[in-house]
């Protein structure tokens, strides 16, 4: 580490490095609008919120004991509770020795207790970050286009450009070409598109299809056969597949599988029995679906907590490391629209959109992010650093924020 | 912990209707609204009705059953009221750690900060930026709630002319900041009557800082950075002298010691809501503009952001209100999204108003769909049609907030529902044909729909995603 580096460090600055680049690139950002379009919010039916009454102040009554002339020493009893259920850990990526070609594989799972309850037990596994990558051009906020736009043809310089300069733990290869709606490009053109990537970086693969349950299971199991033993998250597979034909191509070719569904815990179950037939607890993860802020992170969260806390509770059918696809916080108008003066500038209100639907879901469980803005995924990495740091506050240093002058 | 925490009904599953009924005057007398005494139980249990509704029990004869249910159906978490009159603001009033087990009260309140130095333009300035703060959200107006007043002068009249400017210039409730009690008395002196929280007792300052919260009828923070036992003693301390009302500060560590930080927030709601520590059972305080202590020679954005961050967290876990320095729309903004996202109640599913939505210019001949009134159903379907460019009309029908294929299975979305709202909405006089596109899990209402309405049924997808293909292939070709 430099000198400056450390000194950077030592006032808390570490996190603003990068952060502080991107800023200076936001003045290079171009006018030019936003592509995608999202329907104008309507009202929402406020639940019938019941107005307790209000409390009045109590009056001062003298207390009957004598008021105690020093403080009352009481003891602190950390709440330390024991789980009986264990998520599953599960390997992600193969190295050479392991039967595949990437530099590292990556461990996610594992937790006997909520997420950073530390005071517990320390977490097993560092939460990761995946990039999204796309095999074609593809509508993306002006906030990202931004970052990636030398790059929006190029899935391998894409690749190169998430890992080396953005600090992607994975990365997800969006295969949406293949849409039949779309370019409806061949499962041998999505292998090469694989094999590009692959080849450009070493970090663990997530492989995204393009929707088309036909489609993608015939996409997956072409790129699964021709990287078997790579250890690739296969994303995803869902209840309108042929589930049994997917999970046998993911077992005989080494793979992970991300079970998807749609917020409901009970279908979460249900996918993942069906799965259970043929693929082991350790190959797969689970993907409950991400709601933006603004846009039903509240069903996410609820719906992520209750899960991880059902699997602790001993639930072995909801046991696995979840999965989040983040890039969804995009979805939220107010994300990336052109709002009033006072919102503005959108260029910061975007990525941090992204950044607090990642930290909420994170305090819910979630292990693997799939995201999309640079300083998004630098922010959140930073957090969980932080998290998972363990370094010691300074008590003495912390009470002159009252009178400090800003 | 004491044998009176533990007898005490910890979590809110543990109060059974029956522990309510029990106690009611039993005579089914209806004044509440509810059918007979059970079902008012069961509503107050579920906290969708305070007791006082049941008017008879606040007689005289049922004082001793009132008391006893005022104590059973006490939040584990205090309810504080900052401030007076229309804008005081309740805090805390927490009755679970996670808001799946029934839903949380009273949202994060974010107070901005101001200083007895700043000059008078500044401090009026970010009081009106917090004022005119507001937000429309699927109908709910989303605003800060606080101004906190900090000395950073040390001087005890400065202090005070500035409480009473900002009080002249706001009626928002105050959070008066400072360690020095002579500093607090001179600020309270100036507003004797508005109960601000006094920020804060420690292990220096206490006794001092509980007769000031004891004269003026304030609520007192309590503050012991990163040692919940020094913080446990003090409460109990302050609650033994006489002060009821307490704010929890266990510090915030914008970085070194984030990690604790947020356990020991965690720690704290735990033992107030699972363990019964009623010692420990208060609002929680997090001060997110902590991050401005690292400033450094960072630009004021990044320090913003990191802020804004940091209250994405706690809002998240456990604080019942925040101190916050930047008022910039474009980091609050989120926060303020996310805080009422994480207060809405899980138990009610989020619905939008029903009735006729319109996409592009349709004519008499556009497509006319229908979906339910679940509001991720909707903005899904929306979206999709958005994103399709189409021209078309979207009949929203009231299924209680309910998706299409639980609301066919639950019986909330039925055929003469559907022909309802098509009468309802006017669409008729809008398009001169007869053709109704349905959700394909609605599909086995098709004729029965027919039957009532009169209108011809097309089976359309199962997901949205495929309405621009159905329509392209489906509706042209027609």
């Amino acid at each position: 580490m430099s000198k400056t580096e450390k000194e950077e460090q030592a006032l808390g600055l570490k996190f603003n490095s990068r952060l502080l680049e991107l800023l200076a690139k936001l003045q290079e950002v171009e006018l030019e609008d936003f592509e995608m379009e999202v329907g104008d919010l309507e009202l929402w039916i406020q639940p019938g919120a019941v107005a307790a009454p209000v409390a009045v102040p109590q009056k001062f009554a003298p207390p009957l004991k004598a008021k105690p002339a020093k403080i009352i020493e009481v003891e602190f009893v950390p709440p330390v509770e024991t789980y009986p259920g264990k998520v599953v850990e599960v390997k992600l990526g193969a190295t050479k020795s392991e039967g595949g070609t990437r530099g590292e594989s990556i461990v996610i799972g594992g937790e006997t207790t909520p997420a950073f309850y530390t005071f517990e037990k320390p977490m097993p596994h560092r939460p990761v970050i995946a990039i999204d990558v796309f095999d074609m051009k593809v509508p993306l906020p002006k906030a990202v286009k931004t970052h990636v736009k030398d790059v929006m043809e190029d899935p391998a310089a894409w690749a190169k450009l998430a890992v080396e300069k953005f600090g992607a733990d994975l990365l997800t290869v969006h295969l949406i070409s293949v849409d039949p709606l779309v370019k409806n490009a061949s499962p041998k053109e999505a292998v090469k598109t694989v094999e590009e990537v692959a080849q450009a970086v070493d970090v663990p693969l997530i492989i995204g299809g393009c929707g088309d349950p036909k489609k993608d299971a015939d996409v997956f199991e072409a790129v699964a056969e021709t990287f078997a033993g790579e250890r690739f998250l296969i994303s995803s597979v869902t209840r309108d597949m042929d589930v049994e034909r997917c999970a046998k191509f993911i077992k005989k070719y080494g793979h992970v599988a991300l079970s998807f569904t749609p917020m409901d815990l009970n279908l979460a179950r249900e996918l993942n029995r069906i799965l259970y037939d043929f693929l082991p607890k350790e190959d797969i993860v689970m993907d409950l679906t991400t709601a933006a802020l603004g846009y039903g992170l509240d069903y996410a969260f609820t719906n992520m907590e209750r899960a991880r806390l059902a699997a602790l509770m001993g639930d072995p059918e909801l046991a696995h490391p979840m999965s989040s696809g983040t890039t969804n916080a995009w979805a939220a108008r107010e994300a990336w629209l052109e709002m009033a003066p006072e919102w503005e500038p959108r260029e910061l209100r975007g990525p941090l959109w992204e950044v607090l639907t990642a930290s909420t879901l994170l305090l819910a469980g979630v292990d693997l992010f799939m995201m999309m803005h640079p300083a998004a995924v630098k922010t959140l990495k930073d957090i969980i650093g932080q998290l998972l740091g363990g370094s010691v506050g300074n008590a003495e240093r912390i009470v002159e924020w009252v009178s400090m002058k800003v | 912990m004491s044998g009176k925490e533990t007898k005490r009904k910890v979590g809110i599953k543990e109060l059974s209707p029956i522990d309510v009924y029990k106690l009611l005057p039993r005579t089914n007398c209806k004044v509440c609204g509810e059918e007979n005494c059970m079902a008012f139980a069961t509503k107050v249990v579920n906290r969708e009705v305070p007791i006082e509704k049941c008017s008879p029990i606040l007689a005289k004869e049922f004082e001793k059953a009132y008391s006893q249910l005022k104590e059973m159906l006490k939040p584990a978490v205090k309810e504080v009221v900052i401030g007076v009159g229309d804008r005081a603001v309740k805090v805390g009033g927490k009755l679970v750690m996670y808001r799946h087990e029934l839903t949380y009260f009273n949202p994060t309140a974010i107070a901005i900060d101001v200083t007895d130095e700043m000059a008078d333009e500044e401090i009026l300035s970010r009081i009106k930026r917090t004022e005119q703060f507001k937000f429309e959200y699927i109908g709910q107006t989303l605003k800060l709630d606080m101004m906190a007043v900090r000395s950073t002068s040390n001087n005890p009249e400065k202090f005070k002319e500035t409480v009473k400017k900002v009080a002249q210039n706001t009626s928002l409730p105050l959070i008066l900041c400072s360690l020095n009690p002579s500093i607090l008395k001179a600020g309270l002196e100036a507003i004797p009557k508005a109960r601000p929280l006094l920020y804060a007792a420690t292990t220096e300052n206490w006794q001092e800082m509980a007769e000031l919260a004891l004269a003026y009828n304030c609520p007192l923070t309590v503050f012991a950075p990163n040692n919940l036992k020094t913080l446990k003693s003090l409460a109990k301390t302050l609650i033994e002298y006489g002060v009821s009302d307490l704010v929890l500060d266990p510090g915030t560590f914008p970085d070194e010691g984030l990690a604790e930080t947020l356990n020991n927030f965690t720690m704290l709601r735990r033992v107030a809501c699972k363990r019964g520590d009623e010692v420990l059972g208060f609002p929680l305080i997090g001060v997110p503009m902590t991050a401005w202590m690292a400033k450094g020679e960072a630009p004021e954005e990044v320090v913003k952001w990191r802020e804004a961050c940091l209250a994405g967290m706690f809002i998240v876990h456990f604080a019942d209100i925040l101190i916050m320095h930047n008022v910039d729309g474009w980091a609050l903004l989120p926060n303020v999204i996310l805080r009422q996202n994480i207060y809405t109640d899980p138990r009610k599913p989020v619905a939008v108003e029903p009735g006729l939505r319109v996409f592009g210019n349709p004519d008499e001949n556009a497509p006319v769909m229908f979906t339910t009134n679940f509001a991720l159903t909707y903005y899904t379907v929306a979206s999709d049609i958005e994103n399709a460019k189409v021209n078309a009309y979207l009949l929203v029908v009231d299924t209680e907030g309910i998706a299409v294929d639980s609301a066919v299975a639950g019986r909330k979305l039925t055929a003469e529902k559907v022909a309802e709202a098509i009468k309802a909405s006017g669409i008729e006089n809008k398009v001169k044909h007869r053709k109704l596109i349905i959700p394909g899990k609605a599909a086995r209402l098709s004729g029965e729909i027919e039957e009532l309405s009169g209108w011809q049924v097309l089976v359309g997808p199962r997901d949205s995603s495929e309405i621009p293909a159905f329509l392209q292939k489906k509706w042209q070709n027609l």
